[in-house]
């Protein structure tokens, strides 16, 4: 009993050191690559003892910063929900990492641990629940602050919420149909097999149409460039205008953790989450014959560190639509939303059916 | 692009976005890696010339400033040290910001100088940097070629001028960059300098 909280607590710490951990380096690597795809040299100006490593303490500046400012309210602001609303947000971006599995199960002293923090049987539509939750963390914070830009702010936020919401169910169902599960898990797993015996049977190359629409519905679900009409800083005032100090800091955290997850659910439903090509339980199967055993923690390692780089790979690459394309206006938001990305994964889910029926 | 061109209805490729996105993507990921590698490169030291970005690390490091960009203003002094400015009200007049205060005296020593400033004060939070005041001078007393750009205080009375400071100011130093008598700029030796430490 004792021993099996002691576990959980374990993968409970390293999932949220992995998550937070990229959370807050995010803040980094959006100064830096930003900087190197513009040709500048980004923020390297924050030192201790006159060591600055690239920059890399912009990150704890921006913590303390946050910290040490005044967390002002206004004076007709709803105090509860103004004060929770941050909260709301921040932990509905990172519960759904529960069901996230980051790797296959690894033996400690004749113990199996499952690499998942949750094995939940209803995963994906848990996953999709918490989403759905995360639109009220925004739209609580920016009624709450009685401000009438931020109201504005969120209920743009709440329109592309909400309509994404939907796109974003109806992009993976395709691939649930191959998958005929919802546990996370298991479709991991389901992908470790191999077509023709030497292509990895990832769900990028069973649904490539659903890819390209779930990783577009995923970047409007975490409010970033290109689709940031609900915070537009600079421009059109956003939902957490009268939060400062930590109560920002925890929406512009919650945009990366997003990212983060993102990324993570992209991974594991798309990209065969923690599986190395060919790798099996026991170790490589190469196709062409050979064989190279491996011990089972050094299996788990490999697949931890295949999950991980594949999570840094999709964060670079939504940092790079992020610093290259410009804002969607509101109305091409919506017309994507309803008019291009729904009516595709319906013809989507159609042809996918199709096959299935004439493969059987 | 012709200005027409951007009403034209879209094209089915160009409606795809996805052709459009991915050029875009290659495009800034191309200077990304571009740009990554040169970086290692330079730390590692194997390369010295070539540079990942195109800043200059300004406190350390500065740009070459045109000859006849107005800067801080300094007065010019006659042969024997006295100020050249015949106090002629002149520059206070043009001044469209009003910052030039000028109080006159007069020069009975030299009886072919009629005037002189007693005090030449220019309040440097209020002026605009026009060069008016350069131009109206009919005696070339006034001139805004010192090079220092890097003007603050922490008291409003700490921006004003007074003559003995301008007096005592110097053209543009070699701290930003040596010119020959043409106005060319000669030396930029600190743009070869390792701009990485």
């Amino acid at each position: 009993m004792v021993e099996g909280i002691g576990i959980v607590l374990l993968k409970l710490a390293f999932v949220l050191l992995f998550v937070l951990n990229f959370g807050g380096l995010l803040t980094w690597v959006e100064r830096k690559q930003s900087a190197l795809m513009q040709d500048r040299i980004g923020a390297n100006r924050a030192s201790i003892f006159g060591i600055r490593l690239i920059g890399l303490f912009h990150t704890i500046a921006d913590a303390v910063k946050m910290f040490t400012k005044e967390s002002f309210r206004p004076v007709a602001a709803e105090k509860f929900l103004f004060t929770i609303g941050p909260g709301i947000s921040v932990f509905f971006a990172l519960v759904g990492f529960a069901v996230i599995p980051f790797g296959d199960v690894l033996i400690i002293g004749g113990k199996e641990i499952n690499l998942q923090l949750a094995p939940l049987n209803i995963g994906v539509l848990y996953l999709f629940a918490v989403a759905g939750m995360a639109v009220y963390g925004v739209v609580l914070g920016a009624w709450a602050s009685k401000n009438n830009f931020a109201l504005l702010g969120g209920l743009r936020a709440s329109a592309q919420m909400i309509s994404y919401e939907v796109a974003l169910g109806v992009t993976i169902i395709g691939s649930l149909m191959i998958y005929q599960t919802v546990e996370l898990q298991e479709i991991v797993r389901w992908q470790g097999g191999t077509l023709w015996g030497w292509l990895p049977k990832w769900g990028v190359l069973m649904q490539p149409v659903g890819f390209i629409l779930f990783l577009t519905v995923g970047i409007a679900q975490s409010k970033r460039v290109p689709f940031d009409a609900p915070e537009g800083e600079s421009e059109i005032i956003g939902y957490f205008l009268e939060y400062s100090g930590m109560g920002f800091g925890m929406y512009m955290l919650t945009d990366f953790v997003e990212t983060v997850m993102i990324s993570a659910i992209t991974v594991t439903l798309f990209l065969g989450g923690w599986q190395v090509p060919y790798l099996m339980a026991d170790g490589f199967h190469f196709p062409w014959g050979a064989t190279w055993q491996l011990e089972n923690w050094a299996v788990a390692l490999l697949q931890v560190g295949s999950f991980t780089l594949k999570v840094m790979f999709f964060l670079w690459l939504q940092m790079t639509i992020r610093w290259t394309l410009p804002r969607f206006r509101y109305d091409q938001i919506m017309r994507l939303g309803w008019k291009y990305i729904l009516p595709i994964s319906l013809v989507n889910i159609l042809i996918t059916g199709l096959i299935i029926t004439l493969l059987k | 692009m012709n200005i027409h061109d951007k009403y034209k209805p879209l094209t089915f490729w160009e409606k795809l976005y996805l052709p459009a996105i991915i050029s875009g993507l290659w495009l800034t990921s191309m200077h990304f890696f571009r740009n990554l590698t040169l970086h290692i490169l330079r730390a590692l030291r194997l390369r010295k010339t070539a540079d990942g970005a195109v800043t200059i690390q300004y406190p350390e490091f500065l740009r070459p400033l045109f000859p006849r960009l107005r800067t801080m203003h300094r007065l010019t002094k006659r042969d024997d040290g006295t100020p050249r400015c015949v106090a002629c009200m002149m520059c206070e007049t043009v001044c469209p910001a009003k910052c030039i205060y000028i109080i006159a005296d007069e020069k009975l020593e030299n009886p072919e100088i009629e005037k002189m400033p007693e005090s030449f004060d220019i309040d440097l939070g209020l002026c605009i940097f026009c060069g008016y005041c350069v131009e109206a001078c009919p005696v070339d007393a006034i001139r805004m070629d010192t090079g220092i750009l890097e003007i603050s205080n922490l008291t409003r009375k700490g921006m004003v001028l007074d003559m003995e400071t301008m007096l005592n100011l110097e053209p543009m130093q070699d701290r930003y960059v040596k010119y020959t008598k043409e106005g060319e700029i000669v030396s930029q030796e600190y743009l070869k300098q390792d701009l990485s430490k």
